[in-house]
């Protein structure tokens, strides 16, 4: 038998032996894989370069000045981006402020506070509404939201507040608070349940530590969670700030799509993606639509800037909180 | 000093109630816009949804009644479309990040994933229209459905590499010791324990991609007539909805309406189809 074993056998050549498995599909599957799996940074790279050949004759024309004018003016061939920006902005920043508060305290209530029995009931509850199509909450906003915001608490708003420029001026309906609180409601549903993740991402250690100190449980919370967890919650909210800034049917439905830039929020605006949508198909001109490709290349960079930090600030905490659990 | 201690006691104890009143009160204003517009959406929609809705093609302005049948036969062919791109992309992508490469490289890939995800879905229109749009000098189906495949596909990456995860090694392991490939292991053993995962997470894609409505606004366009010819702009009942709900008719209005009721009805299916799969996944896989 050892004689046997010794004669060098040729591959495939004894019969009743079986051939020694191939190798080559095991290859051509990890490589097929790693394909599509690099597809995710080819697709990064598609985008920038589309949107910047896409631009690239207005970037030219206009240099920097497109970011810093504020006349659009298509018939002129003259295009500053500056109102979109602010528009961009500014409804994002009423987005946040609405958004924000509510968000965190429903995080800590549905991790900290709430019965056990009605945690799972308003999870699901809050994937409903993100399930929501942006369109949806447009045609809602339209037809519920601005009629009663008109009717009720701009009048109120502006009674209270009207001395200050913020709540000056006549109230249409459309306008910039009015988008920035459809913007919140797109964005409650992401905050909270990154918000409620990374809470209950807090090892369990920190909140008895506290319990055993004799602190209540709000207590609780307020040392051992929410300071232990700043880091996170400011990663999703960065996250929220990323939809905000993108957010486009919606808005486009209910800011008023007027190019000005106005301090009253009762005013209209317009960002930079209700611009997109409601021009792209009307651009006649070469240059128009360059000028719109630009403002696409603008939000672009500026998500993706956004996007990347709120990653950068979650993947820390939650690298940090599973590294302390494992101690 | 006995009474002081116990006050600043009695005041701690109201704080933790008034906190928790709060927070409470935050989470029902979180919940209540969802209760708002889905109960708009049965009053205003509902005796608009009949069966000519689903089965007659929009009329002309004027005309009471007609329907959406062409946007949702439309939708439906985007999403196939969609999925035919995004789906093979995402699934085999997520199955590399879970099974292969080192986790440095991953890590990244997994990064820009979530990076890619963030991404406005208005910015997928415009880069396809630059794509094919201006290339082919025609709005068309493809396009609509390349924007959309494109949105899913760091969608299902990202959900198929978590669920293969959760397959133990054991079963790996007992299929390599057989001396089965390693890819025909992971297909036929990791993989297809995996399958209820990833389907649900091919069915979250489309439960979002379902309601997009920016990239497709100067990709598939919209069309008031039936089409069937994928190379032509086509109906989608997102886009519909939008039209119908910024035109000035209140004809129009009642019809997007009954479209975002449809729709909103439609998506909601799926969450919780998916709620359903993902409770019988628990005992059979962990």
């Amino acid at each position: 038998m050892t004689a046997v074993a010794v004669i060098p056998v040729k591959e495939g050549s004894a019969p009743g032996r079986m051939a020694p498995p191939s190798r080559f599909g095991d290859r051509a599957f990890e490589w097929l894989t790693l394909g599509m799996a690099l597809v995710v940074i080819l697709l990064v790279f598609l985008i920038g370069w589309q949107l910047a050949r896409g631009s690239s004759l207005a970037i030219q024309k206009f240099g920097f000045n497109f970011l810093v004018t504020s006349t659009w003016d298509p018939v002129a061939e003259q295009f500053g981006a500056l109102p979109f920006i602010y528009g961009t902005l500014v409804s994002s920043l009423i987005a946040l402020i609405i958004a924000v508060p509510l968000s965190i305290a429903t995080a800590v209530y549905l991790t900290e506070l709430a019965p056990l029995w009605i945690r799972q009931p308003l999870v699901s509850l809050i994937e409903m509404l993100a399930a929501i199509p942006s369109v949806i909450l447009g045609l809602w906003g339209i037809f519920v939201m601005i009629p009663w915001l008109r009717d009720y608490p701009f009048p109120l708003l502006k009674k209270a507040f009207g001395w200050t420029p913020l709540f000056t001026g006549p109230i249409y309906g459309p306008s910039m608070l009015a988008g920035g609180i459809i913007v919140a409601i797109m964005i409650l549903p992401i905050i909270t349940s990154v918000s409620r993740e990374i809470l209950r991402s807090v090892p369990n250690l920190q909140r008895e530590a506290a319990y055993a100190l004799g602190a209540t449980r709000w207590e609780v919370t307020r040392i051992a969670v929410l300071s232990y967890a700043r880091k996170g919650l400011f990663g999703a909210v960065i996250l929220g700030l990323g939809r905000a800034l993108g957010e486009t049917m919606a808005v486009t439905m209910v800011i008023g799509n007027t190019p000005q830039i106005a301090a009253s929020l009762f005013k209209p605006g317009y960002t930079l993606a209700s611009v997109i949508a409601n021009e792209f198909t009307e651009a006649t001109t070469d240059v128009y639509l360059q000028a719109l490709f630009e403002l696409g290349l603008v939000l672009f960079g500026v998500t993706i800037l956004v996007n990347l930090l709120a990653q950068l600030l979650l993947k820390t905490m939650t690298m940090k909180s599973a590294t302390r659990a494992v101690q | 000093m006995h009474a002081r201690r116990a006050d600043k006691h009695a005041w701690r104890k109201t704080k933790n109630v008034l906190v928790s009143a709060a927070t409470f009160l935050s989470a029902v204003a979180v919940v209540a816009p969802l209760a708002l517009v889905f109960f708009h959406l049965v009053m205003n929609g509902a005796s608009s949804v009949n069966w000519a809705f689903f089965t007659q093609l929009p009329k002309p302005v004027g005309v009471i009644g007609g329907g959406m049948a062409n946007a949702i036969v439309g939708s439906l062919e985007l999403l196939a479309l969609a999925s035919a791109i995004g789906v093979p992309i995402g699934v085999l992508g997520g199955v590399y990040l879970a099974e292969y490469g080192s986790a440095r490289a991953n890590s990244t890939l997994r990064f820009i994933a979530d990076v890619l995800n963030g991404v406005p879905s208005i910015t997928w229109g415009v880069v396809v229209y630059g794509l094919v749009v201006l290339r082919f000098k025609s709005f068309s189906g493809y396009a609509g459905g390349l924007a959309l495949g494109l949105i899913m596909v760091p969608l299902i990456l990202r959900t198929t590499e978590e669920v293969i995860l959760l397959v133990p090694n054991g079963y790996r392991e007992a299929a390599l010791a057989l001396g089965i490939a390693r890819w025909k292991t992971i297909v036929h053993v990791v993989m297809k324990t995996a399958s209820k995962g990833i389907i649900t997470g091919i069915l979250l894609a489309l439960a979002r991609i379902g309601g997009e409505t920016a990239p497709l606004l100067f990709t598939a366009f919209g069309n008031r007539f039936w089409n069937h010819d994928l190379a032509e702009p086509i109906a989608a009942l997102p886009l519909q909805v939008f039209t119908y709900a910024i035109s000035p008719y209140d004809d129009w209005h009642r019809q997007a309406w009954a479209g975002a009721l449809v729709l909103v009805v439609g998506i909601f299916c799926v969450n919780v189809l998916v709620r359903i799969l993902t409770r019988e996944r628990k005992p059979s896989i962990v």
